[in-house]
C-alpha cells in the first residue's frame, strides 16, 4: 500500500478519481469544479479597484479559495510527505527532443531548472516562461471562461458544445507554441 | 468550520494531480508532442467519469447534502471563449501548468510558483480591466 501511494500514479488510478470530483462537488455542496476562478476571487479581493468584473461578493466563493488552498496542500502531502522519483518518467522520445531542440541537460524535478530557476528573472527565459506564461493562464482562463478543470473535466461532463470549443482552443493554443514558437525561440 | 469539507476534497484533489504528475512541465510538453498516452488518459478518463457521473445525478434529480436540487450552471460562449482560449493555451505549453497545477507546486516546494500565480493573477487582473474593449 505505502509503495502504491510512493510511486507516481497510472493515468487508470488519477484520472476517474479526478473525474469523480466532479460529482462529490456537486453532492457536498451544489459547487462546480473550477479552480481559474480562484484567480479571480482573489482579485475581487485584493485589487478591486472599482473594476466592474472584479466587483461582486467574493466572499460567497470562499470556499473556492479554501479548495485551492487544500490543492496547495495536497501537493506538499503529494510530493514531499509520499515521496516522489527524481526524475518524472517521460518517454524518451520527449528527452531527446528536450535536449535537441531546447537544449535542456537537467530533466530532475517537476520543472526543467534551466527555464524556471528563479534566477532565469535576470534573463529573457524567466520572463517569458514564467512572467509571459503565467500571464497568458491567468488571462486567457478568465478570456475563456474556465480552464482544464473548470471547461475540459467539468464542462465537458456537463456535456457543454461551449467548453468543447474552450478545449479546443487550449490545445490549437499549446500545440501552436509547442510546435511553432518554441523552435523560433530556442 | 463549513469550509473544511473543501479543505480535504481540494487536499484530495492536489494530492491526485501530484502523483499522476500532471502537474509538471516535462509531462505537458511530452502531450503536446503526442509521445505519451499518460495525459490523454487522465484527462479522457476524468471525463468519462465526469460525464457518467452528472448525467446520473441529473437522471435521478439527486439533491446536495444541504437538499437543493443539484444545478451545473452552462457557460456562455462567448469570441472570448476560443481566443482566451487560445491565449490560455500558449500560456499552459509555456508554463506546463494550469491553474491547478500552479497551486499544487507551490505546495510542492517550488519557489518559482509563487511567481507564475502572481504572474496568472496580473493577467486576470488585466483581463478585468479591459473585458468591455475586448472583443466578446
Amino acid at each position: 500500500m505505502s509503495d502504491l501511494l510512493q510511486q507516481p500514479w497510472p493515468w487508470y488510478v488519477a484520472g476517474p478519481l479526478i473525474g469523480l470530483m466532479v460529482p462529490t462537488l456537486l453532492l457536498v455542496g451544489n459547487k462546480a469544479l473550477g479552480i481559474s476562478s480562484s484567480l479571480r476571487h482573489l482579485c475581487a479581493a485584493c485589487v478591486p479597484a472599482g473594476i466592474p468584473f472584479l466587483t461582486y461578493n467574493w466572499r460567497a466563493e470562499i470556499w473556492n479559495l479554501v479548495f485551492v488552498l487544500g490543492v496547495a496542500l495536497g501537493g506538499f502531502i503529494g510530493y514531499r510527505l509520499l515521496g516522489h522519483p527524481d526524475v518524472v518518467n517521460i518517454s524518451a522520445a520527449t528527452v531527446h527532443d528536450l535536449r535537441t531542440q531546447l537544449h535542456l541537460t537537467d530533466f530532475t524535478g517537476l520543472l526543467p531548472k534551466e527555464l524556471f530557476a528563479l534566477d532565469n528573472l535576470a534573463n529573457w527565459k524567466g520572463w517569458v516562461f514564467l512572467v509571459l506564461g503565467g500571464f497568458l493562464v491567468g488571462f486567457g482562463t478568465r478570456y475563456a471562461g474556465g480552464c482544464t478543470s473548470g471547461h475540459a473535466i467539468s464542462g465537458l461532463s456537463n456535456l457543454q458544445w461551449v467548453s468543447l470549443v474552450a478545449v479546443i482552443g487550449f490545445f490549437v493554443g499549446g500545440l501552436l507554441m509547442t510546435w511553432v514558437i518554441y523552435p523560433l525561440l530556442f | 468550520m463549513k469550509y473544511f469539507k473543501y479543505l480535504i476534497l481540494g487536499t484530495l484533489f492536489g494530492i491526485i494531480l501530484t502523483k499522476s504528475e500532471v502537474i509538471s512541465w516535462f509531462r505537458i510538453q511530452e502531450m503536446f508532442r503526442f509521445q505519451s498516452f499518460h495525459m490523454y488518459g487522465v484527462i479522457g478518463s476524468a471525463i468519462l467519469v465526469g460525464m457518467v457521473s452528472v448525467q446520473l445525478i441529473k437522471r435521478n434529480h439527486l439533491k446536495s447534502l444541504s437538499g437543493e436540487p443539484i444545478v451545473l450552471a452552462e457557460k456562455q460562449f462567448s469570441h472570448g471563449t476560443w481566443i482566451g482560449g487560445l491565449l490560455f493555451g500558449i500560456g499552459w505549453a509555456l508554463t506546463g501548468a494550469c491553474p491547478g497545477p500552479m497551486f499544487a507546486q507551490l505546495g510542492s516546494g517550488i519557489g518559482s510558483a509563487a511567481v507564475l500565480i502572481l504572474a496568472a493573477l496580473a493577467g486576470t487582473w488585466t483581463y478585468s480591466a479591459l473585458r468591455e474593449k475586448l472583443p466578446h
